[in-house]
């Protein structure tokens, strides 16, 4: 049956397909959806690891146990699992085993930019890059043969366009694949007498794998004009078949590590110009160089930012089209903290009192964007708290009573716990904010150790935050709601001024969460308003000024009372009737 | 065919993902090629958002570019002039006259544009704008502004009643399927 399919689901159809019994992963943007798309499959027994790394070896595991496995990531997700990943390159499968990794070409939903290619390269694992959802499915099939028949496991690349884009695919039925276990101590334990013996196969295996790539189905030629010759990859193809259509011949490569040498030898000289169209770094046009071949591509299209059809056209020196433009000028409209965010009552008070707030990734991040402005360090997954420790060792007192980490309850479980640990142990004197609103929230509403349910929203193991953090040794360990701006502001004063190390769990669901019941929207009393704007302070998108009074947007606010607790006047009443 | 292009633009959290969902499953209904592409993570956090609708004989990119849309679909006045250059010059443009104040303007850092809609028309682009929200709110729910918006959106296609009401049957939750049918009907009936 044709239908129209995101390209994540898709991922997650071929998942089925393919007979896979086994998928953990961490969320992430734009892989999120693959896995809350398989676990709709009773076939597949799919779960939210604490972190990638965790993720990909559990993942391996099930491989391990001869059932089809699956992991998926976001680009800097595959960092925290490049371990696994290199030293699995030797060890190579029992059951196939596929890695999603997205890519966030444009920096849609990431902190950085880079390019997954690297990792495929570097660990020397073959890599898949669909194109459109269609390939998608086809290719997490294929890839799965690939693995079990050259014994590696498979990293397919996704990218912000292609995994949230639909396009049609044709969807077929489950195979399934399953090996049995077995003992095999010089394959599987990579100590250095064993990986020794193992990294002549895998080299001997990339030789293999660059013969099959040769002519494997993953790699086409459309021959067209031979004025120009383009090698392409993922969506940058569908860029360069809209502009060009059939005026350019193209090679488009499904499977770029390793490289076919002799089929692009063959596609150059085809072709009287040769030049590669790929986001970010140009590795296709690396090699292509190192083959000998003359080549441009970096030379007309940048490595910064996602590409389109216009950006393309215009490299090749092509007309597009202009549109209309206001002479006004329009505000941006940057991402903000919704209204009712727990997060905003914490980061008021901490901006309030001029805190060093070293901050993590997370909804919470938006705590940077004024009119809060109170973040002023945000790195990666955990840094917040390990930073805040370096940084707390080298100023001593200076910073120790005005420095605080923050960091959400799904990030304080991914790489969180082990920043503390280090606080614990080389004691700092450190003071750390547990934004914990009972859910991964950022990517849209995901289950975590904390919450007590998995995946299905089935009751699960439970962490208990405080005790853990007792556990580490912490004496200091207080909640206050975040709804509550003078329980916030005692509790920072009093953990920064204590002499020893501190944790603060701020501690309120999501506003977004639908279990979440919210109180009546408030509304303001022209008469009291005096216009101060004090309530703008913590930046609500549903409070505004017109004509010199405040008003609240009652479709968007949901009581939280945080605007109230600042007006000096008490404008602000509830429209509860009753 | 040659390709056409639908851009539906909004404040995040809105709903323009159900919109695309349903235009994207009309069209694939009609035995078109189309791709539909969003945008998850943080700019659905209050950001402003942008979707692509395309489709034809045979679709290739997923986003539609600055002068390229045939239709923009818009779920706010300021997100309209925002994305204004995005529209062809002979393009049509139905949009919701609903003001929400971005960040910057809330903080007095930036003004909200005054009279968006004449000085669009007056640029000489067709304008079809109508208040979305009230006839959202009269079909039984404020976030029904999609359903309305895709109503008005049925004015400018050659495609079947019958055919509309079966993806909107097709991928709203049965029991807010009267509401949306209604709010379909106010969007396609208003009378401007």
């Amino acid at each position: 049956m044709k239908e129209l399919m995101l390209g994540n689901k898709a991922i997650a159809r071929g998942l089925y397909e393919a007979g896979v019994c086994f998928v953990s992963s961490y969320p992430g943007t734009p892989s999120t959806e693959i896995t809350e798309e398989a676990v709709k499959y009773d076939e597949i027994y799919c779960e939210w690891a604490p972190n990638e790394k965790v993720a990909m070896e559990s993942a391996f595991g099930a491989s391990l146990a001869g059932r089809r496995s699956f992991c998926a990531q976001k680009h800097v997700g595959l960092n925290v699992a490049a371990d696994p990943l290199f030293t699995m390159s030797y060890t190579g499968v029992n059951a196939g085993m596929v890695i999603v990794v997205a890519d966030d070409a444009g920096m849609h939903s990431s902190q950085n930019e880079q390019d997954s290619r690297h990792h495929a390269i570097a660990a020397k694992v073959p890599m898949l890059e669909p194109s459109d959802s269609s390939e998608a499915l086809a290719f997490t099939k294929m890839a799965y043969d690939l693995s079990e028949q050259f014994d590696t496991p498979v990293l397919m690349k996704m990218c912000t366009r292609v995994a949230h884009s639909q396009s049609v695919v044709e969807t077929g039925e489950r195979v399934e694949h399953q090996k049995p276990y077995e003992k095999n101590i010089p394959k599987y334990v990579m100590m250095p007498g064993n990986a020794k013996k193992r990294h002549p196969i895998v080299e001997e295996r990339t030789r293999k794998l660059r013969e099959y790539a040769e002519t494997a189905s993953f790699n086409r030629v459309e021959m067209g004009g031979t004025e120009l010759g383009i090698i392409t990859a993922s969506t940058s193809y569908q860029y360069v078949k809209e502009v060009f259509g059939d005026s350019a011949s193209v090679l488009k490569l499904g499977m770029t590590n390793p490289l076919p040498e002799k089929l692009i030898k063959d596609f150059a000289a085809k072709v009287k110009k040769l030049v590669v169209v790929e986001e970010l770094d140009d590795i296709i046009e690396q090699q292509v160089r190192a083959m000998g071949l003359e080549v441009s591509g970096r030379d007309v299209l940048p490595g910064i930012d996602e590409f389109s059809q216009n950006m393309v056209a215009k490299a090749f020196g092509k007309e597009t089209q202009e549109g209309t433009k206001l002479s006004d000028a329009i505000p941006p409209r940057p991402p903000v903290m919704c209204a009712g965010c727990p997060h905003r009552g914490m980061f008021y008070s901490l901006k309030k009192r001029n805190c060093t707030v070293l901050g993590d990734i997370g909804c919470y991040t938006l705590g940077a964007v004024p009119p809060l402005g109170a973040i002023e360090m945000t790195l990666c997954m955990g840094a917040s708290i390990s930073a805040t420790h370096g940084f707390n060792k080298m100023l001593g007192k200076e910073s120790e009573g005005k420095t605080v980490a923050v960091i959400g309850d799904s990030t304080f479980m991914h790489s969180g716990m082990t920043g503390l640990a280090n606080v614990a142990y080389n004691q700092s004197n450190s003071t750390i904010i547990i934004l914990d609103n009972s859910i991964t929230g950022m990517t849209g509403h995901q289950q975590n150790p904390t919450t007590g349910f998995n995946i299905k929203g089935d009751p699960a193991g439970k962490i208990d935050l405080e005790a853990l953090c007792r556990a580490m040794g912490f004496r200091r360990v207080r909640v206050v709601d975040p709804y509550d701006l003078k329980a916030c502001d005692a509790a920072i004063a009093e953990e920064l001024a204590a002499e020893e190390a501190s944790v603060i769990i701020s501690r309120r669901p999501c506003a977004l969460l639908k279990k979440v019941k919210h109180k009546a929207p408030l509304a303001v009393d022209k008469e009291k308003c005096i216009g101060c704007k004090s309530c703008m302070r913590v930046g609500c998108p549903a409070i505004s000024m017109k004509d010199g009074k405040a008003v609240v947007d009652t479709t968007q606010c949901v009581g939280c009372g945080i605007c109230s607790q600042l007006c000096p006047k008490q404008a602000f009443f509830s429209t509860e009737k009753g | 065919m040659e390709t056409k292009n639908i851009i539906i633009v909004g404040v995040g959290g809105q709903g323009s993902l159900l919109a695309s969902k349903i235009l994207g499953d009309l069209l694939l209904r009609q035995g078109y090629d189309v791709k539909v592409s969003e945008v998850h993570g943080m700019s659905q956090r209050g950001g402003s958002v942008i979707t692509y609708v395309r489709f034809g004989d045979r679709v290739y990119s997923p986003v539609v570019d600055e002068g390229e849309a045939d239709y923009i679909v818009s779920f706010e006045i300021l997100e309209t002039a925002r994305w204004l250059s995005y529209l062809k010059p002979d393009g049509q443009i139905v949009t919701n006259t609903q003001q929400i104040d971005p960040m910057p303007v809330i903080t007095g850092a930036a003004t909200y544009p005054e009279d968006l809609v004449s000085k669009i028309k007056a640029a000489g682009v067709k304008i079809d704008a109508m208040d979305c929200l009230s006839l959202a709110r009269e079909a039984g729910s404020p976030k029904a502004v999609n359903i309305v918006l895709l109503g008005r959106l049925s004015h400018y296609f050659s495609i079947s009643e019958e055919a509309w009401q079966e993806a909107l049957a097709a991928n709203v939750p049965p029991k807010f399927l009267e509401l949306n049918k209604k709010a379909f009907a106010l969007g396609k009936d208003f009378q401007g």
